[in-house]
């Protein structure tokens, strides 16, 4: 079964030579920036025509926010770690760092779930005003992101517990890695523009 | 490994399986091709129903035979239907069932993905036409303008319907385009360099890069449009500070590069067909594709065009004018070069390249009227009367339908190993030149002479009643060309003549292997060293006959239509107006997504 073979399959003859998962999954992550990319614009288009309060200056609470994006960027770190230790073979650095990426991931979804439970009792919400309604959807979609991500870790997660996770899946954890950098740096993106820039 | 895959030995015949099941979960590119093209074939007879409706409504002044509220339901599923279930999944269609057959491919990249698509459009569209049903079918214009879409006013179930099905099909769109962008950069056989692909491959690789850009910025306006009226958020409520322009903005960005990603496959397939019926390579093959490219590129920077009547100001109309008249340039070489290719070449007037050539003139017809409403001062004249109505149908009846058409003549022998009979064909399409042009010419003059668009009816003292009777007459006789073809279809699967490899004497890969091709496409292929490697050596024995090797191809799935119906459910749910529904949706799509991916059919 070495040639003409099935055409989706990674070990297999491509064009290009990159492999037709990999490559597919870099196109969904370029469709998914334009989605980011329309919601931060309609932020910002909207910043400052709120026509009344609670406005950005009254809620953002800039150093719980830094504390969370600090997590967020070190869980890359980690998926680098348990990208590396997959490709080794090594089971235990596969557990560790994948939980551990999960685990940051989780961290930083607790961040959110306060963060946003603040702004409801400080009388943003999503009906409030445009910075709730464009503030609420970009990060609430963003934080889904997140949530899908740390699904997909955990389950790689299980499947080494499970020890089906060897060298040869390496491929898998990239791709789930590549989309966990993603959604890393969309947060830069967000964290930047909603709340360091005034 | 591979205990899933379906093995194809040499002398079998498993492209064979029959029954219901068996199309349910198919993952075959040419399957999926032939279910899209007859959904959208089953929609475009709904949508030019609807337009025939309208034709009767306004054939004469005062007209009662459809109240205001219907009119408005029929117009605007009208421009829908076309656009997202008929303009859109037929050149998809093709894409399935030609794109990896041009480049020497077994199957797309993600043959599940395929069906995935599929079955989000079938069950998008039912949806969106359910609305019928419940007399509540989308009112408001195919682009939805707010303030008009928001709670306020549109309180019905209309605009609902329309913002939650176009968010279901959207997906199925975006999931097509990394599809074929995927197959068409990866699966080249050995030899198929780009600059060697055909130019329908092309299109269709520039058409799904449109597509995958497009399509998430219109799912972000929908988005808000469905939280403004579900959940509600205030992102078109001015009350509360939003901006009326915003969806304006947001829609049109999408709206304009949609304009391409309807009209490029229909280039696509003109640029294959001509050289066929000419007996000579396209003229200036790497300016037509370099052209095609552009159109991508510059087809972003003219969205706003569509709003000078909003006034912008200056600067802003100056830029969008000057862009716009710009991207007349590219598409200008484009016609140009069909033209030279024809010239002095030994033409065929088959009816693939009788389409071709109304394809040439009427397309160039709407695109000089597209030029006029390029330009600010003429466009504030023209914007929202009939004459804006002429130019679009102009592109997309005389470009988009004329091409596609062309493309089923063309490709029908390859796709059911019979011919579509000629004379038949011959009606279609002189039913369609005039009874086209009948219909959208004099819509020209009827715009000019002020007669605005989307309004029910006129009254008599404005003088439209000759020029609209003979618009409806026209729309008549386009819809007995309709009826000509679907006779012509149905008689041709079982009478037609038996077409052979490559009826036509065609350059492209698809006409060397049999027709209808077996399930692996190709037993084997020599590497490919031609733009045209049917004219250049390569020959029917080098691909077919049984493959030497056993084939694995990817086995069948029913995950891809659960997973559609689970994406539709929770798209759905958000219309119950509270959160949990969509969440324990989008639980059920995760939970065949997992099963998806661990099911061991594409796995090695």
């Amino acid at each position: 079964m070495n040639h003409a073979a099935a055409a989706s399959s990674d070990h297999h003859y491509t064009a290009t030579g990159l492999n037709t998962f990999k490559l597919g999954f870099w196109t969904l992550i370029g469709s998914e920036s334009l989605f980011f990319a329309s919601l931060i614009s309609t932020y910002m288009v909207y910043k400052g025509e709120s026509v009344r309060g609670p406005f950005p200056s009254d809620v953002f609470n800039i150093p719980l926010t830094s504390f969370s994006t600090f997590v967020l960027l070190m869980s890359s770190l980690m998926m680098v770690l348990a990208l590396a230790a997959v490709q080794r073979g090594d089971r235990k650095g596969s557990l560790l760092w994948l939980f551990m990426t999960a685990l940051f991931g989780s961290i930083f979804l607790g961040c959110q779930a306060y963060e946003f439970t603040h702004f409801y009792h400080a009388g943003l919400t999503l009906g409030t005003n445009v910075f709730g309604s464009s503030f609420f959807i970009l990060t609430g979609f963003h934080g889904a992101h997140v949530l899908m991500g740390v699904i997909w870790l955990l389950i790689l997660w299980v499947q080494a517990l499970r020890g089906q996770l060897g060298a040869k899946d390496a491929l898998t954890v990239e791709v789930a890695g590549l989309y966990w950098h993603f959604v890393d740096i969309v947060w830069i993106a967000i964290f930047t523009l909603i709340y360091l820039l005034d | 490994m591979a205990t899933a895959e379906a093995t194809i030995q040499s002398g079998t015949t498993a492209g064979s399986k029959t029954g219901l099941w068996s199309w349910i979960t198919t993952v075959d590119h040419k399957r999926i091709g032939i279910m899209y093209a007859v959904t959208a074939l089953v929609w475009f007879l709904v949508g030019g129903l609807e337009a025939l409706l309208i034709r009767i409504q306004l054939a004469k002044p005062e007209n009662d035979f459809l109240s205001a509220d219907v009119y408005n339901q029929i117009f605007t599923m009208h421009g829908t239907t076309m656009i997202f279930l008929v303009g859109m999944p037929i050149a998809v269609a093709l894409f399935n069932y030609i794109v990896p057959l041009q480049i020497g491919a077994r199957d797309v990249a993600f043959p599940r993905l395929n069906a995935l698509s599929y079955w989000i459009y079938l069950f998008g569209g039912i949806f969106m036409n359910v609305s019928f049903l419940l007399g509540a079918a989308p009112n408001m214009g195919w682009f939805g303008y707010t303030p008009l879409t928001t709670e306020m006013y549109s309180p019905g179930l209309n605009a609902d319907f329309w913002s939650v099905g176009l968010q279901i099909l959207g997906i199925a769109s975006i999931m097509g385009g990394v599809n074929f962008i995927t197959t068409i950069i990866n699966l080249r056989a050995p030899g198929m360099t780009l600059m060697r692909m055909p130019l329908f491959t092309w299109m269709a690789l520039v058409q799904s890069f449109l597509v995958i850009t497009a399509l998430p910025v219109f799912a972000v306006a929908l988005f808000f449009l469905s939280f403004d009226r579900f959940y509600g958020t205030t992102f078109y409520n001015t009350m509360a500070g939003g901006d009326p322009f915003l969806w304006q903005h947001l829609f049109w960005i999408f709206g304009h590069p949609e304009v391409y990603i309807l009209i490029l496959p229909a280039f696509g397939i003109i640029s294959d067909v001509l050289p066929s019926f000419t007996r000579k390579p396209l003229f200036g093959y790497n300016m037509v594709v370099y052209s095609g490219v552009l159109i991508g590129f510059i087809g972003w920077g003219v969205w706003a065009h569509h709003m000078f009547a909003t006034g912008m100001g200056p600067i802003a109309d100056s830029f969008f004018s000057i862009a716009t008249l710009i991207i007349a340039i590219p598409t200008g070489v484009k016609i140009f070069n069909w033209l030279a290719t024809m010239w002095g070449g030994t033409i065929r007037f088959n009816t693939p390249m009788l389409f071709c050539i109304a394809l040439v003139a009427m397309f160039t017809i709407g695109g000089i009227s597209g030029v006029h409403h390029g330009s600010p001062p003429a466009d504030l004249h023209q914007t929202d009367t009939y004459y804006v109505v002429a130019h679009f149908h102009y592109v997309l009846f005389g470009g988009l339908i004329m091409g596609l058409f062309a493309g089923f003549y063309y490709w029908f022998p390859k796709v059911t190993g019979r011919m579509l009979d000629e004379k038949l064909g011959k009606w279609n399409f002189w039913l369609f030149v005039i009874g086209s042009n009948m219909t959208f010419f004099p819509m020209h003059f009827a715009g000019l002479l002020g007669m605005p668009r989307r309004i029910f009816t006129y009254a008599e003292e404005l003088n439209l009643a000759t020029i609209n009777q003979i618009i409806t007459v026209g729309g008549f006789l386009t819809g007995v060309g309709v009826l000509v073809f679907a006779w012509n279809v149905i008689r041709s699967l079982k009478k037609g003549e038996i077409a052979g490899n490559n009826p036509w004497g065609s350059h492209t890969l698809e006409w060397a292997t049999t027709s209808p091709p077996p399930e692996y496409n190709f037993a084997e292929l020599p590497e490919i060293r031609t733009r045209e490697p049917l004219w250049d050596g390569i020959s029917s024995v080098d691909v077919t006959g049984p493959p030497k090797a056993p084939i694995h191809m990817p086995s069948p799935s029913f995950w891809p239509i659960l997973t559609a119906a689970s994406i539709n459910l929770a798209l759905i749910l958000m219309m119950t107006e509270k959160w949990w529904p969509p969440v324990l949706g989008v639980a059920l799509v995760l939970l065949c997504v997992i099963n998806w991916a661990y099911e061991p059919a594409s796995e090695h």
